[in-house]
């Protein structure tokens, strides 16, 4: 036991190390996050101190950006089950060691949604009061309650499966099946959960007809499947690139049937919402009227939504056509799919519903320069965590770091060597 | 489990002896000014000034206090509102009374859209006045219409009522199945017996998930510190009702929780000028608002389509 306990952490310790160590491009990367990092942690002390007031939020647009990011980073994480799902019910070999990847993405996915719900709270010292047993948990009434037990039960989920494979690979055993199998098969489930728990959040509200629709959770996944492939396509080209690690072609292409799949549901789905929006003329089509053609002469979301719109039939057609089988094409369909949904599922799903008030009042919602800082600093801090995973993970799965190679317990000079190696294409 | 004593705790020693120091040196540079750019962006929590206390972190949640910690607590509010605005308050933990709940009937062929209620609403329940939140959000309505986006929030004429136009005071409809109870994550806001749905400020959490499902708008948030003049505090306050509020807590109306469960009207009610405004005790078959509900012919729920069944009624007389 104690031999465990101590092999374990000089795996840790291991891994932290390796997260200092590299060229000095990564240097220069991490460096940048870093920046940016501080940077929104500064804006956000500020907002500490003098309150939500720094925001462009105000009582007729009470969520904002931060919310917007939010939601979109749920689907990203999300997302990882599709890669996942060929691998574990199709027994899809190509996509098999890139698994990892996609779940490491998940986790740094989850940590940005924490830190953006956490930027969104008034009063962020009682969190505790969140806390089951501890605080007064309103649970299951409350769909927000829901979505922390979801979101977090999917960290762990993730860190798990992760954390296991990596630590077998390391010390070169094969992972017993029973401690990993069944919960990849309970994140799969749990990862659906996940965006349709943050879909209910909206959908539950009866006085935001916008939002109060049952195509929104539909949407969401349908939205997520497109984006976050799109994006794990484009961080394994990344990967392929920096390190020597081998990414096949093929693997991405495998890729790319999913996220056109996906963009095919999630373009139709989005043509039922704006047909059943404005061809019955009803009341309730204000919030739509404003996000796609603008009211009572405000129109701030109107040029962000179409450009998302068009963005997403670009990316469609590319997505059907043979040309995005190369990679550069392909690359910028992802980008376009990326961008679109992030807008989309962002401003274009969270400002609207509350635009006009309930009341009918027409307030409109841009974010402040320190609200937009505070945003871009979670964003580096994902990156930074993403980066971090990958740069422990790459070395471990190509068998560079591993339980031969530790040399006793002093944390041998050489394991900079191969990883440096590592870091030259 | 002890760490294996050659285990250094310190700087890698990647070279020989001689690089071992020159890169502790530059480990420890690095990491000095790391703690700098980390100290400077901290900065500004150095003007945070009473946003919380070591009592006010630590304090149960309402309905858990027992009436000694309820004493306790209503004492640090006090000795807080005393510190702050060189007033000594009243503060009372007020209970719904058996056999009572309350509703609220408005006139709408006598509200003139005055505003006075909005005012005297402000200047009973201590709410911020720079920014200043206000409860109450008079709507002037066309004539033949209840539907609230052909509203003007901002009218401004000269004098009031103007032809054309009825006016349609809203603020918290004290819903029997109220949206904003169902969605906060940490009980912060419940329905008492009496009807009131009323908010444990030092319980909220901020999330404003209640403000996005409140179809009245009738929520409100404290984006920043509330300020209020120290000659206009109401010292007459109860722990649910209208003492002063911290930054990043929802607030909203509450029926002057203070006044009306120690047997007075609504702040509201007082000031109407033209007495369009009826409130009481529905379970009293002899209450005005009962005689309302009963014989008026025509009444109106607020978004009755959504099932929230208000406690606020809107009339015609005729």
């Amino acid at each position: 036991m104690r031999k465990m306990v101590h092999d374990y952490r000089v795996f840790l310790w291991r891994c932290l190390r390796l997260a200092f160590a590299g060229d000095w491009r990564y240097y220069a990367w991490m460096g940048f996050l870093t920046v940016f990092c501080l940077l929104g942690l500064n804006a956000y002390a500020k907002q500490f101190v003098q309150g939500l007031v720094v925001t462009g939020m105000c009582d007729q647009v009470s969520w904002g950006v931060y919310i917007a990011n939010f939601t979109f980073l749920v689907g990203v994480a999300a997302a990882a089950v599709m890669l996942v799902i060929p691998v574990y019910i199709y027994d899809n070999e190509e996509l098999h060691d890139l698994v990892i990847f996609g779940e490491l993405l998940a986790v740094a996915a989850i940590l940005m949604c924490l830190a953006f719900v956490t930027v969104d709270l008034g009063r962020p010292d009682r969190f505790w009061h969140l806390i089951p047993g501890l605080g007064q948990f309103n649970f299951p009434a409350s769909m927000l309650s829901w979505d922390v037990i979801v979101l977090n039960g999917y960290l762990l989920l993730n860190i798990h499966i992760c954390g296991y494979l990596l630590y077998s690979r390391y010390q070169n055993r094969r992972p017993a099946r029973w401690f990993y199998i069944p919960f990849v098969f309970i994140a799969i489930g749990w990862a659906v959960s996940i965006h349709t728990v943050t879909a209910f959040l909206y959908v539950g509200l009866g006085g935001r007809p916008f939002w109060n629709s049952s195509i929104v959770g539909p949407r969401f996944l349908a939205s997520a499947f497109t984006a976050g492939p799109a994006l794990i396509i484009l961080a394994l080209q990344i990967i392929r690139r920096v390190t020597d690690y081998r990414i096949t072609d093929r693997a991405l292409l495998t890729l790319r049937s999913i996220v056109q799949v996906s963009m095919l549901i999630n373009v139709f789905l989005l043509l039922n919402e704006v047909f059943k929006e404005f061809y019955s003329g009803n009341l309730h089509v204000a919030s739509s009227r404003y996000l796609y053609v603008g009211l009572e002469g405000h129109h701030a979301l109107v040029p962000w939504i179409w450009t998302a719109i068009t963005f997403n039939i670009v990316a469609m057609f590319l997505l059907v056509l043979p040309v995005s089988r190369s990679l550069r094409w392909l690359n910028l369909t992802c980008v376009l799919a990326f961008v679109g949904i992030w807008i989309e599922k962002g401003m274009g799903l969270v400002i609207p519903g509350f635009i006009p008030t309930p009341l009918g009042e027409m307030v409109e919602y841009s974010p402040t320069l320190n609200e937009t800082l505070v945003c871009f600093g979670i964003w580096a801090f994902g990156l930074l965590a993403y980066t971090i995973f990958l740069r422990m993970a790459v070395p471990i799965l190509q068998g560079r770091v591993c339980k031969a190679n530790e040399s006793g317990p002093v944390l041998p000079p050489r394991v900079r060597q191969p990883n440096a190696a590592a870091a030259t294409p | 489990m002890a760490y294996p004593p050659q285990s250094p705790a310190g700087a890698p020693t990647p070279g020989g002896e001689g690089q071992s120091r020159r890169s502790f040196l530059r480990t420890s540079a690095v990491f000095a000014s790391g703690l700098a750019a980390l100290a400077a962006s901290l900065a500004p929590l150095r003007h945070l000034e009473d946003y919380t206390s070591l009592e006010l972190f630590m304090q149960k949640y309402y309905k858990e206090l027992t009436p000694e910690e309820m004493a306790k607590v209503l004492q640090r509010i006090e000795r807080e509102v005393e510190r702050q605005y060189g007033v000594r308050p009243h503060v009372r933990d007020l209970k719904p009374m058996n056999g009572v709940e309350f509703a609220y009937a408005h006139n709408l062929t006598r509200c003139i859209g005055c505003r006075k209620c909005v005012h005297a609403c402000v200047a009973e329940n201590n709410q911020s006045r720079t920014p200043e939140i206000q409860y109450i959000r008079v709507l002037r309505m066309p004539h033949g219409t209840l539907d609230v986006d052909k509203s003007e929030h901002h009218y401004d004429p000269k004098l009031v009522p103007e032809k054309g136009y009825f006016y349609m005071p809203v603020q918290c409809q004290q819903c029997k199945n109220p949206p904003c109870v169902k969605v906060c994550p940490v009980h912060a806001t419940w329905q008492e017996t009496d009807g009131i749905t009323v908010i444990d400020y030092d319980w909220c959490i901020g999330c404003r998930y209640c403000e996005a499902a409140c179809p009245y708008w009738a929520r409100r948030f404290n984006w920043t510190k509330p300020s209020i003049p120290k000659d206009r505090l109401n010292p007459d306050m109860a722990y649910l009702g209208n003492r002063p509020r911290r930054q990043g807590v929802m607030e909203k109306c509450h029926f002057c929780i203070q006044r009306t469960r120690a047997g007075r009207y609504p702040a509201c009610l007082e000031v109407c000028p033209t007495g369009a405004r009826k409130f009481g005790n529905v379970l009293d078959p002899n209450s005005e608002v009962a005689y309302i509900l009963r014989t008026k012919r025509v009444f109106i729920q607020l978004k009755e389509d959504l099932g929230t069944s208000p406690r606020f009624f809107y009339y015609f007389d005729v």
